[in-house]
Protein backbone atom coordinates (compact mmCIF):
# COMPACT_ATOMS: atom_id res chain seq x y z
CA UNK A 1 0.00 0.00 0.00
CA UNK A 2 0.97 3.50 -1.22
CA UNK A 3 1.92 5.71 2.14
CA UNK A 4 1.59 8.90 0.62
CA UNK A 5 -1.54 10.92 2.36
CA UNK A 6 -3.90 11.83 -0.39
CA UNK A 7 -6.50 13.91 1.86
CA UNK A 8 -6.05 14.83 5.52
CA UNK A 9 -8.50 16.22 7.48
CA UNK A 10 -7.58 17.59 11.19
CA UNK A 11 -10.25 18.65 13.93
CA UNK A 12 -12.97 19.28 11.60
CA UNK A 13 -16.18 20.69 13.44
CA UNK A 14 -19.47 21.78 12.25
CA UNK A 15 -22.88 21.76 13.42
CA UNK A 16 -26.35 21.95 12.48
CA UNK A 17 -29.00 23.33 15.14
CA UNK A 18 -26.86 22.21 17.93
CA UNK A 19 -26.41 18.49 16.26
CA UNK A 20 -22.40 18.10 16.02
CA UNK A 21 -21.89 16.31 12.29
CA UNK A 22 -18.36 16.52 12.99
CA UNK A 23 -17.01 17.29 15.99
CA UNK A 24 -12.88 17.19 15.67
CA UNK A 25 -12.42 14.88 12.81
CA UNK A 26 -8.94 13.88 12.47
CA UNK A 27 -8.66 11.36 9.26
CA UNK A 28 -5.90 10.22 6.45
CA UNK A 29 -6.48 8.56 3.51
CA UNK A 30 -3.58 7.25 1.91
CA UNK A 31 -3.38 6.62 -2.39
CA UNK A 32 -5.14 4.13 -3.26
CA UNK A 33 -6.96 2.95 -0.53
CA UNK A 34 -10.83 1.80 -0.92
CA UNK A 35 -12.49 2.77 2.25
CA UNK A 36 -15.61 2.96 3.39
CA UNK A 37 -17.28 5.58 6.53
CA UNK A 38 -20.21 3.25 8.14
CA UNK A 39 -22.35 4.41 10.90
CA UNK A 40 -25.93 5.25 12.02
CA UNK A 41 -28.31 7.75 10.03
CA UNK A 42 -27.33 11.26 11.20
CA UNK A 43 -23.63 10.60 12.55
CA UNK A 44 -22.45 12.93 9.95
CA UNK A 45 -21.45 10.41 7.28
CA UNK A 46 -22.82 12.51 4.45
CA UNK A 47 -21.63 15.93 6.27
CA UNK A 48 -17.99 14.63 5.85
CA UNK A 49 -18.35 14.03 2.02
CA UNK A 50 -19.84 17.56 1.85
CA UNK A 51 -17.55 19.00 3.57
CA UNK A 52 -14.21 17.49 1.34
CA UNK A 53 -15.69 18.72 -1.65
CA UNK A 54 -17.14 22.51 -0.66
CA UNK A 55 -20.94 22.05 -0.38
CA UNK A 56 -20.71 22.56 3.97
CA UNK A 57 -17.88 24.99 5.52
CA UNK A 58 -16.23 23.50 8.72
CA UNK A 59 -16.69 26.26 11.53
CA UNK A 60 -12.96 24.85 12.78
CA UNK A 61 -10.43 22.67 11.24
CA UNK A 62 -9.44 22.14 7.74
CA UNK A 63 -9.15 19.11 4.81
CA UNK A 64 -6.02 19.23 3.08
CA UNK A 65 -5.58 17.37 -0.49
CA UNK A 66 -2.36 16.95 -1.45
CA UNK A 67 -0.79 20.16 -0.64
CA UNK A 68 -4.19 22.52 -1.20
CA UNK A 69 -6.89 23.37 1.50
CA UNK A 70 -9.97 22.63 0.38
CA UNK A 71 -12.16 24.55 3.12
CA UNK A 72 -12.40 27.62 1.20
CA UNK A 73 -12.67 26.10 -2.10
CA UNK A 74 -16.14 25.94 -3.94
CA UNK A 75 -16.95 22.61 -5.51
CA UNK A 76 -15.93 23.76 -8.77
CA UNK A 77 -12.91 24.53 -8.00
CA UNK A 78 -12.49 21.33 -5.63
CA UNK A 79 -13.84 19.20 -8.82
CA UNK A 80 -11.02 20.71 -11.15
CA UNK A 81 -8.34 19.32 -8.33
CA UNK A 82 -9.02 16.09 -9.23
CA UNK A 83 -12.21 14.79 -6.98
CA UNK A 84 -14.84 13.67 -8.08
CA UNK A 85 -18.57 12.90 -6.38
CA UNK A 86 -21.34 10.93 -6.58
CA UNK A 87 -24.54 11.35 -4.69
CA UNK A 88 -27.32 9.05 -2.62
CA UNK A 89 -29.86 10.43 -5.00
CA UNK A 90 -27.91 10.47 -8.58
CA UNK A 91 -27.10 13.66 -10.26
CA UNK A 92 -27.63 13.45 -13.71
CA UNK A 93 -28.58 15.61 -16.63
CA UNK A 94 -32.00 14.23 -17.03
CA UNK A 95 -32.93 15.42 -20.65
CA UNK A 96 -30.05 14.30 -21.83
CA UNK A 97 -29.21 10.47 -23.17
CA UNK A 98 -26.66 8.43 -20.89
CA UNK A 99 -24.02 9.12 -23.21
CA UNK A 100 -24.84 12.54 -23.71
CA UNK A 101 -24.22 12.68 -19.97
CA UNK A 102 -20.63 11.38 -20.08
CA UNK A 103 -19.69 13.14 -22.89
CA UNK A 104 -20.33 16.37 -20.74
CA UNK A 105 -18.45 15.07 -18.24
CA UNK A 106 -15.91 14.15 -20.64
CA UNK A 107 -16.03 17.74 -22.17
CA UNK A 108 -15.83 19.33 -18.37
CA UNK A 109 -12.59 17.05 -18.20
CA UNK A 110 -10.81 18.12 -21.20
CA UNK A 111 -11.96 21.02 -23.49
CA UNK A 112 -15.04 22.68 -22.49
CA UNK A 113 -15.29 26.18 -24.01
CA UNK A 114 -14.85 24.59 -27.29
CA UNK A 115 -17.82 24.93 -30.25
CA UNK A 116 -16.54 22.05 -31.46
CA UNK A 117 -19.16 18.82 -31.11
CA UNK A 118 -20.45 17.53 -28.00
CA UNK A 119 -20.37 13.80 -30.13
CA UNK A 120 -16.66 13.71 -31.40
CA UNK A 121 -15.05 10.41 -32.11
CA UNK A 122 -12.39 10.19 -29.30
CA UNK A 123 -14.29 11.46 -26.56
CA UNK A 124 -17.67 9.37 -27.90
CA UNK A 125 -15.16 6.07 -27.75
CA UNK A 126 -13.89 7.01 -23.67
CA UNK A 127 -18.02 7.17 -23.21
CA UNK A 128 -18.48 3.91 -24.97
CA UNK A 129 -15.64 1.82 -23.12
CA UNK A 130 -16.89 3.33 -19.89
CA UNK A 131 -20.53 2.29 -20.90
CA UNK A 132 -19.44 -0.93 -21.44
CA UNK A 133 -17.59 -1.57 -18.44
CA UNK A 134 -21.06 -0.45 -16.19
CA UNK A 135 -22.75 -2.76 -19.47
CA UNK A 136 -24.73 0.03 -19.90
CA UNK A 137 -24.49 0.38 -23.95
CA UNK A 138 -28.02 -0.95 -24.50
CA UNK A 139 -28.87 1.99 -22.61
CA UNK A 140 -26.62 4.57 -24.48
CA UNK A 141 -29.13 6.57 -26.53
CA UNK A 142 -31.79 6.85 -24.00
CA UNK A 143 -32.93 9.74 -22.12
CA UNK A 144 -31.56 9.01 -18.83
CA UNK A 145 -34.77 10.61 -16.60
CA UNK A 146 -36.85 7.87 -18.02
CA UNK A 147 -34.76 5.19 -17.13
CA UNK A 148 -34.61 3.35 -13.65
CA UNK A 149 -33.12 4.35 -10.29
CA UNK A 150 -30.40 1.60 -10.53
CA UNK A 151 -29.23 2.87 -14.37
CA UNK A 152 -28.75 6.49 -13.08
CA UNK A 153 -27.11 5.55 -9.96
CA UNK A 154 -24.38 3.68 -12.59
CA UNK A 155 -24.31 6.66 -14.97
CA UNK A 156 -23.74 9.02 -11.88
CA UNK A 157 -20.99 7.11 -10.68
CA UNK A 158 -19.97 6.47 -14.44
CA UNK A 159 -19.86 10.47 -14.85
CA UNK A 160 -17.61 10.53 -11.84
CA UNK A 161 -14.92 7.98 -13.24
CA UNK A 162 -14.95 10.23 -16.77
CA UNK A 163 -13.54 13.03 -14.85
CA UNK A 164 -10.75 11.07 -13.99
CA UNK A 165 -10.52 12.03 -10.29
CA UNK A 166 -7.58 10.96 -8.19
CA UNK A 167 -10.18 10.69 -5.00
CA UNK A 168 -13.89 9.61 -5.50
CA UNK A 169 -16.00 10.15 -2.72
CA UNK A 170 -19.02 8.05 -3.28
CA UNK A 171 -22.66 8.04 -0.73
CA UNK A 172 -24.49 5.13 -0.52
CA UNK A 173 -23.31 4.14 -4.26
CA UNK A 174 -25.57 0.91 -3.69
CA UNK A 175 -28.71 1.94 -2.22
CA UNK A 176 -32.06 1.98 -3.57
CA UNK A 177 -30.49 -1.07 -5.85
CA UNK A 178 -31.96 -4.63 -5.63
CA UNK A 179 -28.87 -6.65 -3.26
CA UNK A 180 -28.03 -8.94 -6.67
CA UNK A 181 -27.27 -5.22 -8.15
CA UNK A 182 -25.06 -4.09 -5.56
CA UNK A 183 -22.49 -6.90 -5.94
CA UNK A 184 -22.33 -6.55 -9.77
CA UNK A 185 -21.91 -2.53 -9.52
CA UNK A 186 -18.75 -3.18 -6.85
CA UNK A 187 -17.86 -5.90 -9.07
CA UNK A 188 -17.89 -3.73 -11.81
CA UNK A 189 -16.56 -0.84 -9.89
CA UNK A 190 -13.90 -2.15 -7.44
CA UNK A 191 -11.56 -3.37 -10.73
CA UNK A 192 -11.83 0.24 -12.13
CA UNK A 193 -10.75 2.09 -9.12
CA UNK A 194 -7.50 -0.59 -8.40
CA UNK A 195 -6.83 -0.77 -12.26
CA UNK A 196 -6.47 3.34 -12.28
CA UNK A 197 -5.07 3.27 -8.88
CA UNK A 198 -8.04 6.21 -7.63
CA UNK A 199 -8.44 6.57 -4.15
CA UNK A 200 -12.10 5.93 -3.29
CA UNK A 201 -13.95 7.03 0.24
CA UNK A 202 -18.17 5.31 0.59
CA UNK A 203 -20.54 6.08 2.29
CA UNK A 204 -22.40 2.54 3.15
CA UNK A 205 -24.73 0.86 4.57
CA UNK A 206 -24.30 -2.61 4.00
CA UNK A 207 -21.47 -4.46 6.24
CA UNK A 208 -21.15 -7.56 4.15
CA UNK A 209 -20.16 -5.23 0.96
CA UNK A 210 -18.14 -3.36 3.24
CA UNK A 211 -16.38 -6.13 4.91
CA UNK A 212 -15.99 -8.16 1.09
CA UNK A 213 -14.58 -4.55 -1.11
CA UNK A 214 -12.94 -2.59 1.47
CA UNK A 215 -9.53 -2.39 2.32
CA UNK A 216 -10.48 -0.08 5.61
CA UNK A 217 -13.24 0.89 7.34
CA UNK A 218 -13.92 4.12 9.60
CA UNK A 219 -16.72 3.87 12.33
CA UNK A 220 -18.62 7.13 12.61
CA UNK A 221 -20.65 8.07 15.49
CA UNK A 222 -22.03 11.43 16.69
CA UNK A 223 -19.58 13.75 14.61
CA UNK A 224 -16.77 11.30 15.45
CA UNK A 225 -14.55 8.57 14.38
CA UNK A 226 -14.95 6.11 16.76
CA UNK A 227 -13.06 2.88 15.46
CA UNK A 228 -10.66 2.83 12.26
CA UNK A 229 -8.95 -0.74 10.67
CA UNK A 230 -9.11 -3.13 8.25
CA UNK A 231 -12.89 -4.57 8.24
CA UNK A 232 -12.09 -8.02 9.36
CA UNK A 233 -10.56 -6.49 12.76
CA UNK A 234 -13.50 -4.00 12.86
CA UNK A 235 -16.18 -6.17 12.60
CA UNK A 236 -14.74 -7.81 15.42
CA UNK A 237 -14.96 -5.13 18.04
CA UNK A 238 -17.69 -5.54 20.50
CA UNK A 239 -18.51 -2.01 21.37
CA UNK A 240 -19.19 -1.91 17.11
CA UNK A 241 -20.98 -4.64 16.95
CA UNK A 242 -23.36 -3.28 19.55
CA UNK A 243 -23.36 0.31 19.11
CA UNK A 244 -23.09 1.35 15.43
CA UNK A 245 -23.14 -2.09 13.40
CA UNK A 246 -26.67 -3.08 15.73
CA UNK A 247 -27.58 0.16 14.52
CA UNK A 248 -26.65 0.58 11.15
CA UNK B 1 -31.53 10.67 -40.69
CA UNK B 2 -29.53 11.55 -38.08
CA UNK B 3 -30.38 14.84 -36.34
CA UNK B 4 -27.50 16.70 -37.32
CA UNK B 5 -27.83 16.23 -41.40
CA UNK B 6 -31.61 16.83 -40.23
CA UNK B 7 -30.49 20.81 -39.07
CA UNK B 8 -28.78 20.84 -42.05
CA UNK B 9 -31.57 20.59 -44.57
CA UNK B 10 -34.36 21.82 -43.06
CA UNK B 11 -31.28 25.38 -42.89
CA UNK B 12 -31.09 24.85 -46.14
CA UNK B 13 -34.55 24.22 -47.35
CA UNK B 14 -35.65 27.43 -45.58
CA UNK B 15 -33.20 29.40 -46.92
CA UNK B 16 -34.37 28.52 -50.81
CA UNK B 17 -37.79 29.20 -49.60
CA UNK B 18 -36.75 32.39 -48.29
CA UNK B 19 -34.61 33.74 -51.43
CA UNK B 20 -37.66 32.81 -53.45
CA UNK B 21 -40.90 33.42 -51.62
CA UNK B 22 -40.85 37.05 -52.75
CA UNK B 23 -39.68 36.81 -56.35
CA UNK B 24 -43.31 35.02 -57.06
CA UNK B 25 -44.56 37.08 -54.19
CA UNK B 26 -42.97 40.17 -54.28
CA UNK B 27 -46.10 41.65 -51.44
CA UNK B 28 -44.33 39.37 -48.99
CA UNK B 29 -40.96 40.68 -49.15
CA UNK B 30 -41.60 43.46 -45.87
CA UNK B 31 -42.93 40.71 -44.00
CA UNK B 32 -40.67 37.90 -44.51
CA UNK B 33 -37.83 40.80 -43.59
CA UNK B 34 -39.75 41.53 -40.54
CA UNK B 35 -40.12 37.57 -39.55
CA UNK B 36 -36.45 37.42 -39.99
CA UNK B 37 -35.55 40.29 -37.88
CA UNK B 38 -37.92 38.66 -35.29
CA UNK B 39 -36.43 35.61 -35.77
CA UNK B 40 -33.15 36.16 -35.14
CA UNK B 41 -34.53 37.68 -31.27
CA UNK B 42 -36.51 34.35 -31.24
CA UNK B 43 -33.15 32.68 -31.57
CA UNK B 44 -31.93 34.54 -28.82
CA UNK B 45 -34.79 33.57 -26.49
CA UNK B 46 -34.62 29.76 -27.79
CA UNK B 47 -31.09 29.86 -26.39
CA UNK B 48 -32.01 30.92 -22.94
CA UNK B 49 -35.60 28.74 -22.84
CA UNK B 50 -33.07 25.79 -23.13
CA UNK B 51 -31.57 27.03 -20.06
CA UNK B 52 -34.77 26.44 -18.29
CA UNK B 53 -34.67 30.67 -18.30
CA UNK B 54 -36.62 33.30 -20.17
CA UNK B 55 -36.39 36.75 -20.70
CA UNK B 56 -39.31 39.62 -20.30
CA UNK B 57 -36.45 42.21 -21.40
CA UNK B 58 -34.60 41.13 -24.92
CA UNK B 59 -36.33 44.06 -26.38
CA UNK B 60 -33.43 46.21 -24.79
CA UNK B 61 -30.77 44.47 -26.98
CA UNK B 62 -33.34 44.83 -30.03
CA UNK B 63 -33.65 48.38 -29.36
CA UNK B 64 -30.07 49.34 -28.77
CA UNK B 65 -29.46 47.09 -31.86
CA UNK B 66 -31.88 49.52 -33.48
CA UNK B 67 -30.45 52.47 -32.46
CA UNK B 68 -26.78 51.94 -32.46
CA UNK B 69 -27.40 51.56 -36.46
CA UNK B 70 -29.52 54.48 -36.31
CA UNK B 71 -26.59 56.89 -34.60
CA UNK B 72 -24.00 54.94 -36.77
CA UNK B 73 -25.29 55.59 -40.15
CA UNK B 74 -25.90 59.00 -39.24
CA UNK B 75 -22.33 59.74 -37.54
CA UNK B 76 -19.82 57.31 -38.84
CA UNK B 77 -20.61 55.27 -41.77
CA UNK B 78 -23.98 54.65 -43.69
CA UNK B 79 -23.13 51.13 -44.68
CA UNK B 80 -25.24 48.09 -44.12
CA UNK B 81 -22.18 45.77 -43.15
CA UNK B 82 -20.80 48.05 -40.69
CA UNK B 83 -24.00 49.28 -38.63
CA UNK B 84 -24.69 45.69 -38.60
CA UNK B 85 -21.11 44.64 -36.88
CA UNK B 86 -21.59 48.29 -34.64
CA UNK B 87 -25.06 46.97 -33.47
CA UNK B 88 -24.15 43.99 -32.55
CA UNK B 89 -21.00 44.82 -31.05
CA UNK B 90 -22.58 47.24 -28.82
CA UNK B 91 -25.45 44.67 -27.64
CA UNK B 92 -22.78 42.51 -27.18
CA UNK B 93 -20.82 44.72 -24.79
CA UNK B 94 -24.71 45.45 -23.21
CA UNK B 95 -25.22 42.44 -22.14
CA UNK B 96 -21.96 41.36 -20.99
CA UNK B 97 -22.13 44.46 -18.58
CA UNK B 98 -25.57 43.80 -17.88
CA UNK B 99 -24.85 39.65 -17.67
CA UNK B 100 -22.34 40.24 -14.76
CA UNK B 101 -25.39 40.67 -12.69
CA UNK B 102 -28.21 38.60 -14.66
CA UNK B 103 -26.32 35.91 -14.34
CA UNK B 104 -26.89 35.25 -10.95
CA UNK B 105 -30.16 35.24 -10.82
CA UNK B 106 -32.53 31.98 -12.29
CA UNK B 107 -36.13 31.83 -13.57
CA UNK B 108 -38.42 34.63 -12.55
CA UNK B 109 -35.55 36.39 -10.97
CA UNK B 110 -34.03 36.72 -13.96
CA UNK B 111 -37.07 37.03 -16.23
CA UNK B 112 -38.30 40.47 -13.97
CA UNK B 113 -34.55 41.50 -13.72
CA UNK B 114 -34.43 41.39 -17.62
CA UNK B 115 -37.54 43.36 -17.29
CA UNK B 116 -36.70 45.97 -15.09
CA UNK B 117 -33.28 46.44 -16.99
CA UNK B 118 -35.77 46.98 -20.78
CA UNK B 119 -38.19 49.46 -19.06
CA UNK B 120 -35.02 51.57 -17.62
CA UNK B 121 -33.39 51.60 -21.56
CA UNK B 122 -37.22 52.29 -22.70
CA UNK B 123 -37.43 55.24 -20.28
CA UNK B 124 -34.09 56.66 -21.04
CA UNK B 125 -34.77 56.62 -24.74
CA UNK B 126 -37.75 58.39 -24.29
CA UNK B 127 -36.46 60.66 -22.01
CA UNK B 128 -32.96 61.70 -23.67
CA UNK B 129 -34.46 63.61 -26.26
CA UNK B 130 -31.49 65.54 -27.66
CA UNK B 131 -29.72 62.44 -28.19
CA UNK B 132 -32.57 60.18 -29.06
CA UNK B 133 -35.51 62.29 -30.86
CA UNK B 134 -37.59 60.80 -27.40
CA UNK B 135 -41.18 59.28 -28.57
CA UNK B 136 -40.92 60.67 -32.14
CA UNK B 137 -37.22 58.67 -32.50
CA UNK B 138 -34.26 58.76 -35.10
CA UNK B 139 -34.68 58.19 -38.81
CA UNK B 140 -32.55 55.71 -40.30
CA UNK B 141 -30.28 55.88 -43.46
CA UNK B 142 -28.60 53.46 -44.70
CA UNK B 143 -26.61 53.61 -48.36
CA UNK B 144 -24.24 51.76 -48.88
CA UNK B 145 -23.37 47.82 -48.89
CA UNK B 146 -19.39 46.64 -47.91
CA UNK B 147 -18.27 50.21 -50.02
CA UNK B 148 -20.54 49.81 -52.70
CA UNK B 149 -23.69 52.48 -53.26
CA UNK B 150 -27.09 50.73 -52.93
CA UNK B 151 -29.52 51.81 -55.74
CA UNK B 152 -32.67 53.41 -53.82
CA UNK B 153 -34.94 51.47 -55.70
CA UNK B 154 -33.26 48.12 -54.95
CA UNK B 155 -32.81 48.82 -51.42
CA UNK B 156 -35.17 46.64 -50.12
CA UNK B 157 -34.29 43.71 -52.21
CA UNK B 158 -30.56 44.14 -51.15
CA UNK B 159 -31.32 44.48 -47.34
CA UNK B 160 -33.87 41.10 -48.19
CA UNK B 161 -31.22 38.99 -49.21
CA UNK B 162 -28.54 40.38 -47.30
CA UNK B 163 -30.96 39.22 -44.39
CA UNK B 164 -31.42 36.31 -45.54
CA UNK B 165 -27.56 35.46 -46.69
CA UNK B 166 -27.10 36.38 -42.36
CA UNK B 167 -29.92 34.21 -41.62
CA UNK B 168 -27.94 31.35 -42.85
CA UNK B 169 -24.56 32.29 -41.59
CA UNK B 170 -26.35 32.97 -37.94
CA UNK B 171 -28.48 29.33 -38.22
CA UNK B 172 -25.68 27.69 -39.19
CA UNK B 173 -23.28 29.02 -36.08
CA UNK B 174 -26.35 28.90 -33.46
CA UNK B 175 -26.71 25.08 -34.43
CA UNK B 176 -22.61 24.38 -34.22
CA UNK B 177 -23.03 26.40 -30.25
CA UNK B 178 -26.16 24.44 -29.41
CA UNK B 179 -23.99 21.20 -30.15
CA UNK B 180 -20.97 21.98 -28.18
CA UNK B 181 -20.35 21.25 -24.79
CA UNK B 182 -21.53 25.12 -23.62
CA UNK B 183 -24.98 24.77 -25.64
CA UNK B 184 -25.45 21.14 -24.24
CA UNK B 185 -24.75 22.90 -20.78
CA UNK B 186 -27.56 24.81 -21.40
CA UNK B 187 -29.89 22.08 -21.06
CA UNK B 188 -27.80 20.55 -18.14
CA UNK B 189 -28.45 23.90 -16.68
CA UNK B 190 -32.21 23.56 -16.54
CA UNK B 191 -32.14 19.88 -14.89
CA UNK B 192 -29.29 19.78 -12.94
CA UNK B 193 -26.96 22.69 -11.74
CA UNK B 194 -25.43 21.36 -8.97
CA UNK B 195 -23.97 17.92 -10.85
CA UNK B 196 -22.63 20.94 -13.55
CA UNK B 197 -20.75 22.89 -10.89
CA UNK B 198 -19.28 19.05 -9.67
CA UNK B 199 -18.19 18.67 -13.26
CA UNK B 200 -16.22 21.69 -12.98
CA UNK B 201 -18.07 23.77 -14.39
CA UNK B 202 -19.80 27.53 -13.80
CA UNK B 203 -23.70 27.05 -13.71
CA UNK B 204 -23.35 30.53 -13.82
CA UNK B 205 -20.96 31.09 -16.87
CA UNK B 206 -23.09 28.87 -19.06
CA UNK B 207 -25.71 31.33 -18.38
CA UNK B 208 -23.85 34.13 -18.74
CA UNK B 209 -22.33 33.37 -22.20
CA UNK B 210 -26.12 32.09 -23.15
CA UNK B 211 -26.94 35.67 -22.15
CA UNK B 212 -24.76 37.44 -24.18
CA UNK B 213 -24.93 35.09 -27.35
CA UNK B 214 -28.71 35.80 -26.83
CA UNK B 215 -28.51 39.48 -26.73
CA UNK B 216 -26.38 39.69 -29.92
CA UNK B 217 -28.69 37.97 -31.81
CA UNK B 218 -31.48 40.07 -30.43
CA UNK B 219 -29.69 43.35 -31.37
CA UNK B 220 -28.61 41.61 -35.15
CA UNK B 221 -32.34 41.41 -34.80
CA UNK B 222 -32.92 45.21 -34.19
CA UNK B 223 -30.36 46.58 -37.08
CA UNK B 224 -32.70 44.64 -39.05
CA UNK B 225 -35.65 46.08 -37.91
CA UNK B 226 -34.27 49.42 -38.58
CA UNK B 227 -32.50 49.24 -41.75
CA UNK B 228 -36.02 47.76 -42.75
CA UNK B 229 -38.28 50.30 -41.27
CA UNK B 230 -36.32 53.42 -41.42
CA UNK B 231 -37.26 54.63 -38.57
CA UNK B 232 -36.31 54.01 -34.78
CA UNK B 233 -38.87 55.05 -32.01
CA UNK B 234 -38.34 53.85 -27.92
CA UNK B 235 -41.20 51.38 -28.06
CA UNK B 236 -38.95 48.94 -29.81
CA UNK B 237 -37.09 48.72 -26.43
CA UNK B 238 -40.73 48.28 -24.74
CA UNK B 239 -41.74 45.12 -22.57
CA UNK B 240 -44.43 44.07 -24.94
CA UNK B 241 -42.00 43.69 -27.47
CA UNK B 242 -39.51 41.33 -24.95
CA UNK B 243 -43.10 39.34 -24.84
CA UNK B 244 -43.37 38.97 -28.32
CA UNK B 245 -40.15 37.45 -29.05
CA UNK B 246 -41.16 34.96 -25.47
CA UNK B 247 -44.39 34.24 -27.54
CA UNK B 248 -42.18 33.82 -30.96
CA UNK B 249 -40.01 31.44 -29.16
CA UNK B 250 -42.73 29.44 -27.79
CA UNK B 251 -44.62 28.75 -30.88
CA UNK B 252 -42.20 27.58 -32.64
CA UNK B 253 -40.50 25.22 -30.53
CA UNK B 254 -36.82 25.03 -29.19
CA UNK B 255 -35.99 21.70 -30.67
CA UNK B 256 -34.31 23.06 -33.40
CA UNK B 257 -33.17 26.39 -34.63
CA UNK B 258 -35.28 26.30 -37.24
CA UNK B 259 -38.28 26.73 -35.18
CA UNK B 260 -37.47 30.29 -34.03
CA UNK B 261 -37.47 31.25 -37.88
CA UNK B 262 -40.67 28.90 -38.70
CA UNK B 263 -42.22 30.90 -35.62
CA UNK B 264 -41.64 34.44 -36.51
CA UNK B 265 -42.87 33.77 -40.03
CA UNK B 266 -45.81 32.49 -38.64
CA UNK B 267 -46.05 35.04 -35.35
CA UNK B 268 -45.94 37.48 -38.82
CA UNK B 269 -48.65 35.93 -40.47
CA UNK B 270 -51.17 35.07 -38.12
CA UNK B 271 -50.23 39.47 -37.29
CA UNK B 272 -50.63 40.70 -40.78
CA UNK B 273 -53.78 38.40 -41.42
CA UNK B 274 -55.55 39.22 -37.87
CA UNK B 275 -54.57 43.05 -38.34
CA UNK B 276 -56.45 43.13 -42.24
CA UNK B 277 -59.44 40.96 -41.15
CA UNK B 278 -60.09 42.10 -37.71
CA UNK B 279 -58.27 45.37 -36.99
CA UNK B 280 -59.52 45.67 -33.21
CA UNK B 281 -59.19 42.43 -31.81
CA UNK B 282 -55.68 41.05 -33.57
CA UNK B 283 -54.25 40.76 -30.31
CA UNK B 284 -57.08 38.77 -29.12
CA UNK B 285 -56.24 36.15 -32.19
CA UNK B 286 -52.78 36.22 -31.36
CA UNK B 287 -53.55 35.49 -27.67
CA UNK B 288 -56.04 32.82 -28.45
CA UNK B 289 -53.37 31.18 -30.80
CA UNK B 290 -50.33 31.26 -27.99
CA UNK B 291 -53.19 29.30 -25.52
CA UNK B 292 -54.06 26.79 -28.11
CA UNK B 293 -50.36 26.13 -28.81
CA UNK B 294 -49.70 26.23 -24.99
CA UNK B 295 -52.34 23.39 -24.54
CA UNK B 296 -52.13 21.10 -27.05
CA UNK B 297 -48.67 21.61 -28.92
CA UNK B 298 -46.17 22.74 -26.00
CA UNK B 299 -43.30 21.91 -27.87
CA UNK B 300 -44.07 24.85 -30.29
CA UNK B 301 -44.20 23.91 -34.03
CA UNK B 302 -41.21 22.15 -34.45
CA UNK B 303 -42.68 19.71 -31.88
CA UNK B 304 -45.84 19.09 -33.63
CA UNK B 305 -43.35 18.88 -36.96
CA UNK B 306 -41.67 16.12 -35.20
CA UNK B 307 -44.80 14.17 -33.90
CA UNK B 308 -45.75 13.89 -37.55
CA UNK B 309 -42.83 12.44 -38.38
CA UNK B 310 -42.85 10.26 -35.91
CA UNK B 311 -45.94 8.45 -36.57
CA UNK B 312 -45.70 8.49 -40.07
CA UNK B 313 -42.78 6.79 -39.37
CA UNK B 314 -44.35 4.44 -36.36
CA UNK B 315 -47.31 4.00 -39.52
CA UNK B 316 -44.47 2.71 -41.81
Amino acid sequence: MNEEIVLHSSDLHVEFGGVKAANGVDLKLRRGQLASIIGPNGSGKTTFLNLCTGYVRPTRGSVVFGNTDLTRLTPRAITRLGIARTFQLPQVFSQHTVLENLLIALAARDRFWTMARLHRDAPRREAEELLQIFDLSDVAGREIGRLPEGIRKLVDIAIALALAPSLLLMDEPTSGVSSQEKFEIMDMLVPILKERGITALLVEHDMELVERYMDRVIVWTAGQVVADGPPSEIMRKEEVLRNVIGDV
Amino acid sequence: MKRRSITALAIALSLVALALAPQFQPVLRPLLLMAMAVSFCALGLLILLRAGQVSFGHALYFACGAYTVAFGARHVNADMLTVTIMAVVCGTLLSMALGVLLSRYRDIFYAMLNLAFSMVGYTLLLKLYELTGGSDGISVQVTHLAGAEIDAQRFGWTLYYYTVALMGVVLLLIARYLNSPPGQALAALKTNETRLEYLGISGRLVLYTGHVVSAALASLGGAIAAMATGHVTPEMAYWSRSAEFVFVAILGGIGNVVGALAGALSFELIRTTASAYAANSWQLILGMVLVLIVLFAPKGLHGMVQQIFRRNGDAQ
